[in-house]
């Protein structure tokens, strides 16, 4: 007998990548050691290279979870892309 | 008004099938070769054969034994095929011979159980059918078991049945294949090999609880898909489980698939964390655990079963696969099973489920989030509690690294380690205040530096002062999150330690849950 969950799961595809970096860039820091760090750097660099973009910091309560349903709905509706630091 | 009997179907042996009911009056007898008071009513059931306004259909339960019967009475009335019982079990045969008339609908009028002569001849006087020497017939046969009740066939006609309490798809193995090989293949298996959960087994497995087979008992991180009972009993006849182990591991999913839990974080994260299963209460016993010699290790079926359920559960029906969402670094044995039950009565402490607010006369699992372990702790020279204790605390300052601070932990305290902190009146909470005070350092002797770039992290200039910097900083974030149970042999001085995973809100807290016990 069938020990799994029988169930099939849902092919989902992939937002749409962005070929260019304009507008609003977040960066989703999942708050493990030194990702902050990374991030600093990342925006740092960002800025200097493409003027005109504004970087916004985001970050998950805990690595631990899953991010709140709150702060993914916050990124997708202010940031027209997002940057995620594993950190791993 | 009587009974309408389930309708059927059989062929012949010459391949022409007979179907109940006819539309006539019917007699429908069940015999099996090896019974000799079948063998005694066969001329009987084939006289009656020749009655011209009845369908007679006496029904064998072997197939050669069918052939047998056929060849000894030279039999004229057709004997049908039921060698795959399912119209025996449908109507409940227990005994055999067993002989039923019906009206012509198939609603049932009479029945004969067994051999009584007397009675066999009243229903031959009713019937007009004549012709039979009752003199030369013994006045009473029992009869003999019905093939359809025997244990081993029986669990798989129940399971076959129409009103089954097995719902999952059935996977079909190739008669070639090699079944322990088939679920390897599948990815149904932690890596070592599992039980073949068969109808039959599963159906066994579910005598352990009186849940419904499709409650649904938890949704199953990380894929947060339904666990029936069913699907439970189906991972618990793989691991090795009796049928008296299901409750427990039911109450283990139960307190697994909590939020507070989090097991959704246990399994996907890199520093390898898997539950840890804890069992109090009366059921220890009953189901035969080992808390005592060995514990924590191999060589009871219970312990080692209980826990490597849990973990097939979360890997077949959560979606826990290694390199899915599983993404262990190192990974670690715990994630194949660890499951024991606490020493309670070894030592004058209150065990770890009447701490957690349960009886004492309750069964109950506890779940804790553990990423290694157990690691050994040896004091075989310190006399008084105090020393002893602050031993334990100086292994555990090692706990992930010496300079972080902690939050859950197990302690497994040994007989002879419990001896001298009773001796010495030290309870449970002595032991974790001890524990804290050893390891307790100012805030600097965590902080990284250059011997090392661990550390609890720097100061925030708003707290950058010399207060904070000697601010003493124990091992762990609280005295409660030091979990102390009883396990291990009388003799070796040697405690065991489980170092936690992320604890808190925002990681993993140990969640408890009452057993319910089919007793």
């Amino acid at each position: 007998m069938d020990p799994t969950d029988e169930r099939v799961p849902v092919r989902r595809s992939l937002a749409a990548r962005a070929h260019d970096l304009k507008g609003v860039v977040g960066l989703l820091d999942i708050t493990k050691p030194r990702g902050s760090v990374l991030l600093d750097q990342l925006a740092v660099r960002l800025q200097e290279r493409i003027p005109g973009i504004e970087v916004r910091r985001y970050a998950k309560p805990t690595f631990a979870k899953p991010a709140p349903e709150a702060l993914r709905q916050t990124i997708k509706a202010e940031a027209d892309a997002v940057i995620e630091a594993l950190a791993d | 008004m009587t009974a309408h009997m389930p309708s059927f179907s059989l062929c012949d042996s010459r391949g022409h099938r007979h179907s109940f009911p006819s539309g006539r009056p019917g007699i429908v007898a069940f015999v099996k070769e090896d019974c000799p008071v079948c063998d005694l009513v066969m001329p009987l059931l084939d006289r009656l054969g020749s009655l011209t306004d009845i369908a007679v259909f006496i029904i064998g339960q072997e197939e050669t034994g069918n052939r047998l019967l056929v060849e000894r009475h030279t039999l004229k009335t057709p004997l049908l095929d039921d060698s795959a019982l399912k119209v025996s079990f449908a109507w409940g045969i227990e005994t055999v011979p067993a002989l039923f008339f019906t009206d012509d609908k198939g609603y049932e009028k009479s029945r004969l159980i067994g051999f009584s002569r007397e009675e066999w001849q009243r229903f031959f006087d009713e019937l007009g059918c004549d012709g039979v020497e009752w003199n030369s017939l013994p006045p009473w046969r029992p009869g003999c078991g019905s093939k359809s009740c025997d244990p081993v066939i029986a669990d798989r006609l129940r399971a076959e049945a129409e009103h089954s309490p097995l719902r999952a798809r059935r996977i079909d193995c190739a008669p070639a294949d090699d079944e322990f090989e088939f679920m390897f293949d599948q990815g149904f298996t932690d890596g070592l090999p599992v039980v073949p959960p068969t109808p039959e087994r599963v159906l066994r497995m579910l005598v352990g609880t009186v849940r419904d087979s499709q409650e649904i008992v938890a949704s199953v991180p990380p894929n947060f898909a339904p666990a029936t009972v069913e699907k439970i009993a189906i991972n618990a006849v793989m691991a090795g489980c009796r049928p008296a182990y299901l409750p427990v591991v039911i109450a283990a999913l139960e307190a697994v698939c909590t939020d507070s839990f989090n097991a959704h974080g246990l399994m996907a994260t890199t520093m390898g964390a898997s539950p840890l299963v804890v069992v109090n209460g009366p059921i220890r016993e009953r189901i035969g655990m080992n808390m005592k010699l060995g514990a924590l290790g191999q060589g009871n079926r219970a312990n080692a079963c209980i826990g490597r359920a849990l973990r097939l559960i979360l890997r077949n029906i959560g979606g826990a696969k290694p390199g899915g969402t599983e993404r262990s670094t190192l990974g670690n044995p715990m994630k194949f099973t660890m499951c024991f039950a606490e020493w309670e009565e070894r030592s004058n402490w209150m065990p770890l489920h009447v701490e957690r607010g349960f009886a004492c006369s309750d069964s109950v699992v506890t779940v804790f989030p553990v990423t290694s372990g157990p690691q050994l702790i040896i004091d075989q020279k310190s006399r008084r509690a105090d020393q002893l204790a602050a031993s334990m605390a100086l292994v555990m300052q090692g706990i992930f690294h010496p300079r972080l601070q902690v939050m859950d932990c197990v302690l497994v305290v040994c007989p002879e380690h419990v001896d001298t902190l009773n001796a010495c009146g030290y309870s449970k909470e002595d032991l974790r205040r001890r524990i804290q005070e050893v390891t307790e350092v100012p805030r600097w002797k965590r902080m990284p530096d250059e011997l090392t770039g661990e550390g609890i992290g720097s100061l925030p200039p708003a707290h950058s002062n010399e207060a904070e910097r000697m601010r003493l900083i124990p091992k762990f974030v609280a005295d409660e999150m030091i979990h102390i149970v009883v396990a291990g042999a009388e003799a070796g001085k040697f405690s065991g330690l489980f170092h936690g995973w992320v604890g808190g809100t925002i990681g993993s807290v140990p969640v408890s849950r009452k057993i319910e016990e089919v007793v």
